[in-house]
């Protein structure tokens, strides 16, 4: 079977009446949660994995990648709307968008965001759906030593490559790492840093780590900032329809977008900031408008936006494919695998295709429902918006409290929850980045297992881990990735580097 | 790196703390991993080999902050308010504490009262009542409809028992 078949059969699940009242439930709870400032896509996704404990494994994964898409469009409302980008990847869309709604023309910035973000959103799904079968065939030759080169590199590219600074950002991976080792070793059974206590044998949950760092910590940030005045909701005036020069001057920079969010979002190479600052940065340097930037141009809102959502479905590339996330997003949507026992990967292509590809179509589907929830319906979540802080921070610690007691009602979860929601408000006070803490536990034991597995083959011999042409680029691009930005920064240009700054995918 | 000469100021105290914290991490990890038998099999690197190796990456870490907390110099950060930090503290710490005994809507509900005080909403007669039943909401919701197994107290027992007598 070919693409086409493999996408029509997915189709037919995603198409049952069940199914797709899960995928809206999932983009209307998305959409909702990620529209709340504050919150980006990697905790609206923790906020609401338990609501989908209780559902089977497609349904559930299903509801799960509405609620990671609907998270994407609620996100850049917040930033046009509030400026203050729930999302570290749409702090490029406040810059014009914002700046576009104080002037009167907040309605054409959401319409060309979320129509933007749709037609992203469409076609790099179908560029998924085209790319993951060869990416599937490509993983089952590599062996144990790719694999653990690609994470190595992931590793490198999360943490050191970009941001303010490599020791800040190797040290929050560093930390992850740590965290992963407690538990039972999984190729010999041994138990470590457990201390006896029967919890920690499973382990360090993730979703209780990215929603202890995220909802916590960003509570307790929020809380403790001096001259904190709420920001002020700009009313949406007019039309939401943009005007036939808007469409003019939009579909371009939507097409940019894609084709710069795809690539940034499939490969290992960081999250969907890097994609929309490059989309920025590029729409500036094309417009015929420059003097615009700055002041509102609509090229700066549809370009960002698209690239956003672009990346996005192209993060599911390495997640789908080879088990492979590189955001804290997709960390936690790995983590919402495993809790069915799934292993993404291309096994799960092979033992379970109308799974893999009714989600796949479920994206389609839900970019749809999402397009007729963000237009016509936008004022509804501009009321959202509007929530007073204690409520809505109060509100935010209740679900993420919910979450881990749902998953295991034992005080040590909580305690965890507790400990690492001050360990997070400490990292954010001090500028140390918190998305290579949630990767690091969650790949980590994976990269171990691999490696040890490399090792076994070899019988000890460390030079196998650069002895295929493969793993041999993959380590030699993450040496470069992790010099090179050292470098810049000590030669005074990490400036570009800090603008590239994934503070949470 | 702001390329200031070192010794004339001084040394920024929390990249200090992050030195030290990472060097404590470091030991603990390495002492654990000393009592692990080595069993390395083909590999020959066993369960407690890459704990060795992130200890060794976090105490050359903890080298580099020392190192940087001495060449940068103190850094200026904004101030932060101690109340309603402790205040959300206090309230997770209160719900943990509670959970067991008084069921998830009342414990709960204190969280969310401690919450919004920190934000500011201080009238804590309002605050609990509202916290409580917004939670106990959220249990009907997620217990009854979804299912999630949650600690049940006597408030939840109470409506339970106006409902069918017992829960699901």
């Amino acid at each position: 079977m070919n693409t086409f078949d493999f996408l029509l059969q997915g189709l037919s699940v995603a198409l049952d009446p069940m199914i797709l009242l899960y995928a809206l439930i999932g983009v209307t709870l998305g959409t909702a949660v990620g529209v709340l400032p504050g919150i980006g896509p990697a905790l609206t996704v923790a906020l609401l994995l338990p609501v989908t404990y209780g559902l089977d494994p497609a349904g559930s994964l299903i509801m799960f990648a509405g609620i990671y898409y609907g998270g994407m469009y609620g996100g850049s409302t917040t930033s046009i709307l509030l400026n203050t980008p729930g999302e570290s990847a749409s702090i490029v869309t406040a810059l014009e968008g914002n700046k576009m709604a104080r002037a009167g023309r907040g309605g054409p910035a959401l319409a060309t965001a979320a129509i933007g973000s749709f037609i992203a959103g469409l076609a790099a799904t179908v560029l998924l759906a085209f790319v993951a079968p060869t990416v599937v065939k490509l993983a089952l030759v590599f062996g144990p030593r790719d694999y653990f080169a690609l994470m190595v590199l992931a590793f490198v590219t999360v943490s050191s490559a970009f941001g303010e600074s490599a020791r800040k950002g190797l040290i929050s991976l560093f930390i992850g790492l740590a965290l992963a080792l407690v538990g039972i070793d999984q190729l010999t059974g041994q138990a470590r840093l457990a201390y006896g206590v029967p919890q920690l044998l499973d382990g360090i949950e993730v979703t209780t780590l990215a929603v202890a760092m995220f909802a916590v910590g960003e509570a307790l940030f929020v809380a403790g900032q001096r001259n904190a005045v709420d920001d002020e909701v700009i009313a949406v005036k007019g039309s939401v329809w943009m005007t036939a020069r808007d469409w003019a001057r939009s579909w371009k920079p939507w097409l940019r977008g894609t084709i710069i969010g795809f690539p940034i979002g499939a490969m290992p190479a960081g999250g969907a900031d890097i994609a929309t600052f490059l989309s920025y940065a590029t729409e500036k340097k094309m417009s015929k408008h420059p003097e615009e930037f700055g002041n509102g141009a609509i090229e700066g809102v549809a370009g960002p936006e698209a690239a956003n959502n672009a990346s996005a479905a192209g993060t599911l590339v390495p997640l789908l494919t080879l088990g492979l996330p590189t955001t804290a997003t997709a960390a936690i949507m790995l983590a919402g695998f495993q809790q069915f026992g799934l292993q993404p990967g291309p096994l799960l292509f092979a033992t379970n295709p109308q799974l893999v590809w009714g989600l796949i179509a479920s994206l389609l589907i839900a970019n749809f429902m999402l397009l007729v929830l963000n237009l016509p319906l936008i004022g509804l979540w501009v009321r959202l918006l509007t929530i007073p802080r204690p409520w809505l921070y109060a509100g935010i610690l209740v679900f993420a409290t919910l979450g881990t007691i749902g998953a295991n009602p034992s005080p040590v979860e909580l305690s965890m929850l507790l400990i690492f929601g001050v360990m997070g408000y400490g990292m954010r006070l001090y500028g140390y980045p918190i998305a290579p803490v949630v990767v690091g536990l969650i790949l980590g034991p994976m990269a171990e297992q691999q490696l040890r597995r490399a090792l076994s083959i070899s019988q000890g011999d460390l030079t196998t881990l650069v002895g295929s042409p493969v793993s041999a680029t993959l380590l030699a691009l993450s040496a470069i990735a992790l010099i090179v930005p050292l470098i810049l920064r000590a030669r005074g240009k990490g400036a570009v580097l800090n603008q590239l700054a994934s503070d949470e995918d | 790196m702001s390329g200031s000469t070192p010794g004339t100021r001084r040394p920024d105290g929390a990249t200090l703390v992050v030195a030290v914290i990472l060097a404590v991490l470091a030991v603990v990890i390495w002492t654990d991993a000393a009592r692990l038998p080595q069993a390395g099999g083909y590999a020959g690197v066993g369960p407690a080999d890459v704990p060795r190796w992130i200890a060794v990456g976090l105490a050359g870490l903890s080298l580099w902050s020392a190192i940087e907390a001495f060449r940068s110099g103190k850094s200026e950060r904004e101030p932060q308010n101690a109340g309603p930090v402790l205040w959300i503290v206090g309230g997770l710490a209160a719900q943990l504490a509670l959970l067991t005994t008084v069921g998830f809507s009342i414990a709960t509900g204190l969280l969310f009262a401690a919450t919004a005080r920190a934000f500011g909403k201080r009238n804590l007669l309002l605050t609990v009542p509202v916290g409580i039943a917004f939670a106990l909401a959220v249990y009907l919701i997620f217990a009854g409809l979804l299912k999630l197994s949650l600690p049940a107290g006597p408030l939840e027992g109470l409506v339970w028992g106006l409902f069918r007598g017992t829960p699901g």
